[in-house]
């Protein structure tokens, strides 16, 4: 007996090494794919992986950044968490921006990064730097694992601390004498979470029933929804809908959250904010009772905070305490998971309301509609970004297609000229706003989703600054279209110049600009550029159809700017209007120096 | 002058400036502290005074007590930017609950002779500070009490030959039987 139990222990199957933990952690709780770059602290952990390449698939990307970017793709049109896999020093600095990105739009991604062995730390090593001390800020939360019995429930609480709760980015620094180490492997308990981090998920029944008093008595209700809603998941974005259904209310989203209601819904007012629709920041304005669900009132969506829908009450639905009365003071306060308390709400609605008739609303909603704030002059010599962006929307829709953008200009035409019917279709870095982001997203959702169609709407700016993902690309047969929408300038920064900063041109104009078509051609892909209106429909069309990944260079007109606006420092009912932004309104629009957001 | 109020100027509303006393509950894991003291000064919010220690070995679990200062929307926000910090379990506004008792300790070396060295004792005892230092030119006192005490008694030591202080911060408890 004795000789069978200590021969059991010996080839216990929980014995392994620090490497082989964090490869079984991955495979225990289901990730299929990773990406990252290897490194000197990182070699046990890719020896690992070159053991276990059937069960989990490593996309070996060309810049770190790269890896997480994609890592946040993949987490954002899966809703499964991104993993990503870097090496100590500048592996893990290189991190650091798609973290950060991560952490403002509550992305789930775990990135276990390389350290170097436990008694170089703090030597100065090669290749060292205070990981968890420079991610702290830019993750949810992170750690550093010095010993390897640490190692198997750090992994799990990793895992849970990304997922639950407000998602986020998390960190597992591991140094290299621990990916070494011999210890004992568990696989996910229920008791892997972190002990002292309990999110709140269910909302307060008390509050659920204020706030459906508020709304049935509402006579110029509105619902202002977020990325939250797209997080909480499918549910969530259901009862979303129904709730619109049941109640009637005239619907608008941030950046973040589009896609949670279809923008084909007969509520849907297009996006609200600096770039959002008249309609929607009017009725923002003026209503009287808002439901914000799962956004958090960002300094993009409300303008002047003092004149911010001055006479509406405010009902929040939030998972994360902080973001209540952050910026605005609301009046009914849920914290809980969207999901959650929309299925509350909508039982207590269809309980105690009925449909308040908000007939005059809509009228008044239809009079903003026809100002028809998205207009502009068609031009039959050249390509304007609105028009690209209509033609590919037209050329997709109905398509099993995934949109993610790079920041600019071009970003703000996709959201509002791009129709998106179903959540997890649409990635845009919003919060951090990370030229560069669009780029390896696409390539992180292509991996997720092989036989879709994934397009990056670009900038000739942003996609350069990670273009070297396009070997990726080509490595993997990852057929993304990146469709550049060129203008030779960084857009969004020469507008603010135009409209700010007396048309002082400085330095937003790009001298010396690749051949993108042949540049596509070098990396092994497919170039394509098109300069007339009328080639385009064609060449979008080729474009789908090549299996390739595709730069597609839309030459489209340099000077035309992104309207509506609502200059920074004024009220969403100071909107300034495409029909409207000649010289002289725009000029008097932004009077009053220079904004400071 | 005729700035635009944007979003930045937020701050600039006139509501009074308080000063509130948080007690902080955390897991006692590697870096919790500097998380804590990231968050003040990547948010930009005050720290007055901090004290921490490990209150209950077995469970590794630190308390926290933070001095802040700012105006009760910025507090509130405080307090609910540490409360989803994953290490912390709890976080109390001890000024907001009005029934907590607030102490410090400081040591307080002198330097003199004479008169002045008897006018201190005699100014140590109403004060209940302890001698734990002598020397024939030379006191430490010992002192526990609120933050206006000691300042009260540092100030008080001043003129008759005040070396050098060093203070422990605040650390407050709620009165009653009741548990943070």
């Amino acid at each position: 007996m004795t000789t069978a139990a200590s021969d059991s222990k010996s080839h216990d199957a929980n014995q392994m090494t620090g490497a082989a933990m964090i490869v079984r952690a991955m495979i225990d709780h289901g990730v299929e794919h990773i990406f990252g770059y290897p490194g000197g602290s990182v070699l046990p952990i890719y020896d690992e992986l070159f053991q276990n390449s059937e069960k989990l698939q490593h996309i070996l990307v060309r810049h770190e950044q790269g890896a997480g970017h994609a890592a946040e793709g993949y987490a954002r049109s899966t809703g499964k968490p991104g993993v990503v896999l870097v090496t100590s020093g500048p592996g893990a600095t290189n991190m650091v921006t798609p973290l950060a990105d991560a952490l403002m739009d509550s992305i789930p991604i775990v990135c276990i990064t390389g350290q170097v062995p436990t008694h170089l730390i703090g030597n100065d090593a090669f290749q060292e730097c205070d990981t968890v001390g420079i991610t702290r800020p830019c993750t949810k939360h992170n750690w550093l694992v010095r010993d390897i019995k640490d190692l198997a429930r750090v992994l799990h609480e990793a895992f849970y601390v990304a997922t639950s709760g407000r998602p986020g980015p998390v960190v597992v620094d591991v140094p290299k004498d621990v990916q070494f180490a011999t210890g004992t492997y568990h696989p996910p308990r229920k008791s892997d979470v972190h002990v002292s981090y309990t999110p709140r998920l269910k909302g307060d029944a008390g509050q659920i029933r204020k706030a459906v008093a508020l709304m049935a008595n509402a006579k110029k209700p509105v619902i202002y929804s977020g990325g939250g809603v797209v997080n909480s998941g499918p549910e969530a974005c259901k009862l979303l809908r129904e709730l619109v259904e049941v109640t009637g209310f005239p619907i608008t989203s941030t950046l973040m959250g589009l896609g949670a209601y279809p923008a084909s819904g007969t509520n849907w007012l297009g996006m609200l904010g600096m770039h959002g629709t008249y309609e929607a920041n009017m009725t923002m304005h003026d209503c009287d009772v808002m439901l914000c669900i799962g956004a958090r009132f960002d300094d993009r969506i409300t303008g002047r905070t003092d004149a911010f829908s001055p006479n509406s009450k405010k009902i929040h639905i939030d998972i994360d305490p902080s973001s209540i009365n952050k910026n605005i003071r609301v009046d009914v306060p849920i914290i809980g998971d969207v999901g959650n308390v929309l299925g509350d709400m909508l039982a207590a609605f269809k309980a105690e309301a009925k449909k308040p008739d908000i007939k005059a609303w809509w009228q008044q909603v239809a009079t903003w509609r026809g100002r028809n704030s998205l207009a502009y002059k068609k031009n039959n010599d050249v390509i304007l970004p609105q028009y690209a962006i209509e033609r590919l929307y037209a050329a997709t829709r109905g398509r099993d297609t995934y949109i993610t953008t790079e920041v600019g200009q071009h970003q703000m035409w996709a959201a509002q000229f791009y129709g998106f019917e179903e959540p997890n279709r649409w990635m845009t870095s919003g919060g951090l706003g990370t030229m560069g982001y669009g780029l390896p997203a696409a390539l992180g959702v292509q991996v997720a989703h092989p036989d879709s169609l994934v397009v990056d709407i670009a900038g000739d700016a942003s996609v350069q600054m990670t273009m070297q993902e396009m070997a990726t690309a080509v490595q993997y047969e990852l057929p993304i279209k990146i469709f550049i929408l060129n203008n030779q300038y960084m857009g969004m920064v020469r507008q603010w110049q135009q409209l700010l900063h007396g048309n002082r041109l400085s330095h937003s104009y790009t001298e010396a600009m690749p051949d993108f078509v042949k540049l596509a051609e070098a990396y092994g892909g497919a170039g394509f550029r098109v300069t007339k209106p009328s080639d385009l429909d064609g060449a979008i069309q080729d474009m789908i159809k090549v299996k390739k990944p595709v730069l597609f260079d839309c030459r489209v007109a340099s000077m035309e700017n992104c309207f509506p606006m609502i200059p920074s420092g004024k009220a969403h009912n100071e909107m300034l209007l495409p029909s409207e932004a000649n010289d002289e309104a725009t000029a008097a629009a932004f009077a009053g120096g220079k904004a400071l957001v | 002058m005729n700035q635009p109020a944007s979003a930045y100027f937020m701050d600039e509303r006139k509501d009074p400036i308080e000063t509130h006393t948080l007690s902080v509950l955390v897991q006692n894991e590697p870096g919790v502290l500097a998380r804590v003291i990231g968050l003040f000064s990547g948010r930009g919010y005050n720290i007055e005074s901090l004290t921490v220690s490990e209150t209950e070995a077995q469970k590794h679990v630190s308390r926290i007590t933070i001095v802040t200062t700012g105006t009760l929307a910025v507090i509130q926000q405080i307090k609910n930017q540490l409360d989803r910090m994953v290490p912390v379990y709890r976080v109390v506004d001890m000024t907001l609950s009005g029934r907590s008792i607030e102490r410090e300790l400081a040591m307080v070396k002198l330097r003199g002779v004479g008169e002045h060295r008897v006018e201190a004792l005699r100014l140590a005892e109403a004060f209940r500070a302890r001698v734990i230092d002598a020397t024939i030119e030379s006191f430490v006192f010992e002192i526990t009490g609120n933050s206006a005490k000691i300042n009260q008694f540092i100030d008080l030591m001043r003129p008759l030959g005040l070396v050098e202080v060093s203070r422990t911060g605040v650390a407050a408890i709620g009165r009653g039987p009741e548990g943070m």
